[in-house]
């Protein structure tokens, strides 16, 4: 049964979805400063991922993103974003979200975390702990083989996992229509034996529902479920593309007039929940912390020399002597 | 078009003229990959051809390399002569299974009574701050592979000819690009030309010590060269320009005449083909040998996506000059 959401859980849901913009909005910016590395924003998509997230027990469940989704899970911890923040500056200490944290580090080789999220799925039904495992993927990842082998594999093993394929319309520059004859991607579950379903991406209650529902599945041992969350994607893909070239200007004026933090920003107002000044506030807030993260990061860059520390368990002969090298060459600390 | 003498092209322009001629010219020259049609490629290696020949010969797929290759190497044995494109070369590796156990054993495999003229195009090379998976140099793994043609020029005049012998030649063929030279410009012929598969060039000759290198790093070790030389050291540069077949008998020649060898490559340098092609010069030039065979490339660890790593990280024209000098110096220890 769906946890009923409190005033709190609504309110907090509206804060981390304009928080996510924000924290997206600067990294973005931060690109075009030379201060960080290539990125992609997170626009159109906050619904779908702050509406799991809440769904979520962040000490029972784990999440695997593809690579928009580190800012828009704040439920998870502060940790999420500060560890994100570093890795887009470049520094390997961004890959590791330091424990407790349930959430994988980004990833960019498309749907390969698909398998993975499965295997953890597969690891906490061998081990008897009550969670799942929830990954996200994109429309475009959803053509990998690693998704159907994987999601196929949930299939038999009846795994808790929960496959989230956010449809932003577009995987670069390739339109939905040429990823998929399908008529959507939620019927691709049928043939894994398992349900599917599609829900609108820019509403955060729906999203919350379906996969609250999808969770009681996987924990009550009946297996995995597949959710697609149809928005547009109102950013470029990364800081590399330029959408003007290939995304129609009137589809992307329609999809800005379905912006999901307008919506739920109105929905809440309706109820009394939400008022502007509390919008500026949370996006001042989501810029102090952001700042911070920054600051924090941009203060602790990566040093060379780490460059052979996390290669193996432990440095091998030849890496103890490469980084005897480096150190030699660069000095200890050459920041 | 005129003939214009003296006409330049970008490495990128060299690539999609090449593919053009031969596509005007023959009707079963047909590409699929990643965003190459609308779109004309992330690289924009592909730009313009779909608008020029049809979303027939020029298709945007869905994201799936394995089948990519695979569906190359079917329409290959039936009779096209298909280009496709793999957008980063780290992704050739969710395509081993058709690259290595089929599109390079085909032939052998049917007793010879296949062809497979298909051309598999790619971006390799780091120095992008592309992170550990879209900025690897994966070459010697292609090159291990008997059956397979692996190219990589460093100019455009080399690419042009290149590319066009790719797709005439009736082998599987990989053309690398390197990311870092799509922008470089040189004259380019406007007619049709054909750079044999399997021949170096002696890009700078000199008489005191030879240097390998290829894609981005032939460029560099021609600026090394240009700094050595005003300290009396010259270097004869040879760009092998296709890996395999290896042209051994141009740097042989050429290292008898000059008694030392570098072999400078951007991929680590552990197993990197700088093994095979020193191991070669000594097996063919023992006796003319006055210093060990040196060998430069990357340290063992994956590529790092800070920039100041990765700059630390990349052999740079400094450590071309160095090696260059301790080779000259003395014999040289190994890594
Ligand atoms: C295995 C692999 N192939 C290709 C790419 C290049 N690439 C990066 S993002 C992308 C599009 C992904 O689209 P989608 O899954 O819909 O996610 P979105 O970017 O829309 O969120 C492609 C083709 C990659 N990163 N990994
Ligand atoms: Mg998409």
């Amino acid at each position: 049964m769906t946890r009923p959401l409190s005033d709190d859980d609504l309110r907090a849901m509206m804060t981390h979805m304009i928080g996510a913009r924000v924290s997206s909005q600067r990294a973005f910016n931060l690109q075009r400063q030379g201060r960080a590395g290539t990125n992609a924003p997170i626009d159109g998509s906050e619904a779908i991922v702050v509406g799991a997230a809440r769904a979520l027990d962040p000490t029972a469940d784990w999440v695997l993103p593809q690579y928009r989704e580190p800012v828009a899970l704040q439920r998870f911890g502060p940790e999420v974003l500060e560890s994100y923040v570093r890795y887009i500056l470049g520094d390997p200490d961004g890959g590791h979200i330091p424990e407790p944290v349930r959430v994988w580090p980004p990833q960019i080789s498309l749907a390969t975390q698909v398998p993975h999220a499965v295997g953890m799925a597969w690891g906490m039904k061998r081990t008897g702990e009550t969670g799942c495992a929830l990954v996200f993927l994109g429309d475009g990842s959803t053509s990998e083989g690693d998704f159907y082998e994987a999601a196929n594999f949930a299939g038999v093993l009846r795994a808790p996992v929960i496959f989230v394929v956010v449809n932003n319309g577009w995987a670069i520059s390739t339109p939905v229509a040429s990823q998929t004859a399908a008529k959507n991607f939620a019927a691709k579950s049928h043939a894994f034996g398992f349900p599917g379903t599609t829900v609108d991406g820019t509403d955060i209650l729906a999203v919350y529902e379906v996969v609250s529902e999808a969770r009681e599945r996987a924990v009550s041992g009946a297996g995995p479920t597949l959710i697609e969350a149809v928005t547009y994607r109102l950013a470029p893909h990364t800081t590399a593309d330029d959408p003007t070239r290939y995304m129609p200007d009137d589809e992307l004026v329609a999809a800005r007039g379905r912006d999901p933090l307008t919506r739920f920003q109105k929905e809440l107002s309706g109820r009394g929940l939400w008022s502007d000044d509390d919008t500026t506030r949370a996006e001042a807030d989501a810029d102090a912390v952001m700042e911070a993260a920054i600051q924090a990061a941009e203060a602790d860059r990566a040093n060379p020399i780490e460059l052979f520390d996390h290669v193996h368990a432990i440095r091998t002969t030849r890496l103890e002597r490469q980084r005897r090298e480096w150190i030699d060459h660069y000095g200890e600390d050459p920041r | 078009m005129t003939d214009s003498p003296g006409r330049k092209l970008s490495y990128v322009q060299a690539f999609t003229e090449a593919v053009r001629l031969e596509m005007a010219d023959d009707p079963t020259v047909i590409c699929a990959g990643e965003d190459i049609g609308f779109f004309g490629g992330v690289f924009q290696s592909y730009a313009g051809l779909q608008t020029e020949f049809g979303v027939d010969r020029v298709v945007d797929t869905p994201i799936s390399e394995q089948a990519i290759v695979g569906l190359g190497l079917g329409a290959a044995v039936n009779g096209m002569r298909p280009i496709v494109d793999i957008m980063f070369m780290d992704f050739m590796a969710v395509a081993l299974d058709q690259i290595i156990n089929q599109a390079a054993k085909i032939k052998y495999m049917f007793g010879g009574a296949a062809t497979v003229p298909l051309t598999i195009t790619t971006g390799g090379g780091a120095g992008m701050s592309a992170a550990a998976q879209h900025s690897q140099s994966l070459e010697a793994l292609l090159c291990h592979i008997p059956g397979l043609k692996v190219v990589y020029p460093s100019n455009p005049l080399d690419m042009k000819g290149l590319m066009a012998s790719c797709i005439r030649d009736d082998n599987p063929t990989v053309m690398v690009k390197h990311k870092r030279l799509l922008g470089m410009k040189a004259e380019v012929p406007e007619e049709r030309y054909y750079t044999p598969l399997g021949e170096a060039r002696v890009i700078r000759p000199g008489n005191d010590v030879t240097v390998v290198a290829w894609g981005k790093m032939t460029n560099d070790a021609l600026a090394a060269a240009d700094t050595l030389a005003r300290d009396g050291i010259e270097c004869e540069v040879i760009d092998p320009r296709t890996l395999q077949p290896f042209d051994i008998g141009t740097v042989v020649e050429s290292v008898r005449r000059t008694n030392r060898a570098v072999v400078v490559h951007e991929a680590v340098r552990f197993g990197g083909l700088g093994g095979e092609i020193a191991s070669q010069i000594q097996e063919n030039a023992f006796d003319y040998l006055d210093a060990p065979v040196a060998r430069l490339g990357a340290p063992f660890s994956p590529v790092p996506f800070s920039p100041d790593l990765e700059a630390a990280y990349i052999p740079s024209q400094e450590r071309i000059v160095e090696e260059v000098r301790s080779v000259m110096a003395r014999p040289l220890l190994g890594g």
